[in-house]
């Protein structure tokens, strides 16, 4: 038994927030929401990504990656969460954890570790109890989108793809995309450059610019079929939940360490607010949530490799908690700040951005939790 | 980051399975048709069983080798507990005196107070209870009111109230928390005890809860009579050994793993057996959220021993995992009666205990809110509520309250 962090994971986890630590991305989170004078774009955090080996975490050494474990990735990731960091990782490193798997890929892993190219995951959702087909997000409405289908041509082994993928993150600007299509309704892993014909890529910003967003749309794009298993095109979509529940952990960290720190220095009929139970009770329920979803982040990473068989319910756990978790702690961290919480100049609304959309990215929170349900009903009845 | 035994833990999971295969036969019988029914039946067949236990090195696994125990770690005492629960047989009655009094006696007891009461309870041939709360002392525990008087001879007089005792109507011993000087602030004038529960002048009373059943007793002393040498540690050290009884408690909690019993595959077999609840997805998040929450605290269970493994001690935010427990619990609760309909409800359903059970839950061990204020100051660092009582002698004190209570 040892949940703990080793030395190793300490030292990474450590080099990113002083890594992340050397750019103003606050600032940069609210300039990009400006318009007019104020605005300035994004910076690019890919050369930095690049320059602390992230793109490569989950490549294996031979391919000249870290060879490290879905843990690791999700310990970069909740450094990016913790900043609201815009690093293109939530896409990359899953299309890497398929391609891994596919020994037909090996050619095009060295430059995906390096970072000299850049790959986005196109998120499709595997069935579950009670839907057995597989889904992808749709660009708007409730119901979930069908996913794209690959036709092999005979002739020189290629194939060509057709369908849509809405809200990818990291989509603009990536070289290569990495999902699941269907081929006669059985699903196999693809890759298509960016570059090809067909394939057409729309920027998309919702609400928080730190998150790139793209909606893809591959029209006969002519792609490679992926000879990695169906099991792994089905872990990519949890370890991008598990990915994304990590770094709402990140973000719920700084909006509780904010909140804290405001309620012992703002002072009212004499004492601080956080001496107050109404305010300290709400503080202490954003650290409950934070540590279940830590614990669940725990399950997650030790899972992936040690117990794949419980991956989906451990990442799916892990994305409902921490989303609820995110949810809370940046109304509170709001409210906390009483009303300038809510104005502009505060970092506040910055958390609450990226909590309203990433919410409801990769089949929502709500659908985490519906997976879980699914998991254990399905478990229980087994 | 692994869940997995170490070579020595495997050996010592083997050993303990091993001992139950052989032994298991003896234990009593609790559920299913065979199942003792007589209540006195049922605790004699228990303490003979923890006694049997004990013999095979099961029952207090982390005590020194010279009190009768194995000397081993937490995670041995996990995996102990776990081989129990997967032999299906019971695990020691005395889980109190075990897991929290015996391990305060031997921090703070005199060599004699071992030597006497140790063993007996190990083996279950005297069971304990915990004499702490007070109907006006509970989350403030330090407002004990139970008086311990000192006479000539050095002897003791005791007289008060406690509440909430688990096993106090067939204990045999008491670890008691007594008010010794009222005339200093409240936590210096406490004092710990050990009462022998068939003194003269101890009654025990069955406390019936929402459900009809009575788990708890309330317990009078009226000029019981100690022994001059029936104190644990010094004259007016009861505050700290008492928090060395809850630092045990909070282990206790811990290493219990699975919670309170509220097991997500239970809730979900519960559901999944209603198609109708099965496919609504309203039903599912609800029962999604539940089962996220329980799966949490389980990994924090694993987050805690792994520092337990380590040296370190629970602290206070052990008590959030009881805080996720009881709201899971309790909505696991609801859900399923939502499900199920009255008939969740009914007398021989198997919902109706827990349903009302739980909302008690919510005070043990310190209420919600208590925890929070706990937790708030000691982990977060944001500052405590200002209070009245510091400082002041803990007789002008009750003086006070009772003024303010007038106006």
């Amino acid at each position: 038994m040892n949940l703990a962090l080793s030395d190793e994971q300490l030292l990474l986890r450590e080099a990113a927030r002083n890594a992340l630590a050397r750019v103003k991305t606050l600032h940069a989170a609210r300039a990009a929401l400006e318009e007019g004078p104020a605005y300035e774009p994004l910076p690019d955090l890919w050369p930095m990504a690049c320059e602390a080996g992230w793109p490569g975490l989950l490549i294996d050494e031979a391919h000249g990656g870290a060879g490290l474990d879905a843990f690791d990735a999700m310990l970069v990731v909740g450094e990016c969460g913790r900043v609201l960091a815009g690093v293109p990782l939530l896409g990359h490193l899953p299309a890497t954890a398929i391609l891994g798997d596919a020994p037909n890929a090996s050619e095009l892993m060295e430059p995906l570790a390096s970072g000299k190219k850049r790959a986005a995951y196109l998120p499709a959702e595997p069935p579950n109890d009670l839907v057995d087909s597989w889904t992808t997000d749709p660009a708007n409405g409730m119901h979930r989108a069908p996913l794209a289908s690959v036709t092999a041509n005979a002739d020189d082994g290629s194939a060509s793809v057709a369908g849509q993928f809405a809200f990818v993150p990291d989509a603009p600007g990536a070289d290569t995309f990495v999902g699941v299509a269907l081929r006669d309704g059985r699903p196999v892993g693809v890759t298509v450059d960016s570059d090809t014909p067909g394939v057409s890529v729309q920027s998309v910003m919702r609400y928080d610019a730190t998150r790139s967003l793209g909606h893809v749309v591959l029209d006969d794009a002519r792609a490679t079929i992926l000879d990695a298993p169906e099991e792994s095109l089905r872990s990519a979509w949890h370890l991008a939940q598990a990915l994304l529940a990590s770094e709402s952990v990140g973000s719920v960290e700084t909006a509780l360490d904010v909140s804290v720190q405001y309620a012992k220095e703002r002072f009212t009929f004499g004492r601080a607010i956080g001496s107050y139970q109404a305010v300290k009770h709400s503080l202490t329920e954003v650290l409950r949530r934070l540590e279940n979803g830590r614990s669940l982040l725990y399950y997650a990473g030790w899972s992936f490799r040690g117990m794949p068989a419980e991956f989906p319910l451990a990442a799916a756990c892990a994305r409902s908690v921490s989303g609820h978790a995110l949810d809370y702690a940046s109304r509170t961290m709001i409210a906390v700040h009483g009303g300038t919480g809510a104005t502009w100049e505060h970092d506040a609304p910055l958390y609450f951005r990226r909590a309203q959309l990433s919410r409801r990215l990769l089949g929502g929170t709500a659908g985490a939790t519906d997976r879980v349900a699914s998991e254990v009903l399905a478990a229980s009845a087994g | 980051m692994d869940l997995d035994d170490t070579p020595q833990q495997a050996e010592y999971r083997a050993n303990v399975r091993a001992w139950l295969q052989e032994h298991s036969a003896k234990a009593p019988v609790l559920t299913g048709p065979d199942a003792l029914r007589d209540e006195d039946e049922i605790i004699a067949a228990r303490r003979r069983w923890q006694g049997e236990l004990a013999e095979g090195g099961l029952a207090g696994v982390t005590w020194p080798a010279e009190y009768g125990g194995r000397g081993l770690g937490p995670i041995e005492q996990v995996i102990c507990n776990q081989e129990i629960s997967r032999a299906k047989v019971p695990g020691i009655l005395d889980v109190i005196g075990v897991g929290m009094l015996g391990p305060t006696i031997i921090a703070h007891g005199s060599e004699e107070q071992k030597e006497r009461y140790l063993e007996p309870m190990l083996h279950g041939e005297e069971v304990w209870c915990q004499l702490f709360s007070e109907p006006a002392a509970g989350s403030d525990l330090a407002a004990v009111q139970t008086r311990a008087t000192q006479l000539d001879d050095s002897s003791w007089r005791l007289t008060g109230q406690k509440v909430w005792t688990t096993n106090a109507q067939f204990a045999s011993y008491g670890l008691l928390l007594a008010r010794t000087d009222a005339s200093v602030p409240k936590h210096n004038g406490l004092t710990m005890f050990i009462v022998p529960m068939d003194a003269p002048g101890v009654t025990v009373r069955g406390l019936r809860q929402i459900s009809g059943e009575a788990e708890f007793n309330e317990v009078f002393f009226d000029d019981v009579q100690l022994d001059a040498d029936a104190n644990v540690g010094a004259i007016g050290s009861g505050w700290g050994t008492a928090l060395t009884t809850l630092m045990f408690e909070r282990i206790t909690l811990g290493l219990g793993g699975e919670g309170l019993g509220y097991d997500p595959l239970r809730f979900a077999r519960a559901i999944g057996a209603y198609e109708s609840a099965r496919t609504d997805s309203d039903v599912r998040q609800r029962l999604g959220d539940i089962l996220a929450e329980l799966t949490a605290v389980r990994f924090s269970g694993y987050r805690m021993l792994t520092g337990l493994q380590r040296g370190q001690i629970p602290g206070p935010e052990a008590g959030l995992a009881k805080v996720t427990i009881v709201n899971s619990g309790m909505a696991g609760g609801d859900l399923i009666a939502d499900v199920l309909g009255p008939d969740a409800l009914a007398k021989e359903s198997e919902w109706t205990y827990m349903i009302s059970f739980i909302p008690g839950l919510k005070s043990a061990g310190g209420t919600e809110e208590i925890l929070r204020n706990t937790i708030g100051e000691r982990v977060l660092g944001l500052p405590p509520e200002p209070r009245l009582d510091k400082g002041i002698p803990f007789e002008d004190l009750r003086a006070k309250e009772k003024e303010a209570a007038k106006t």
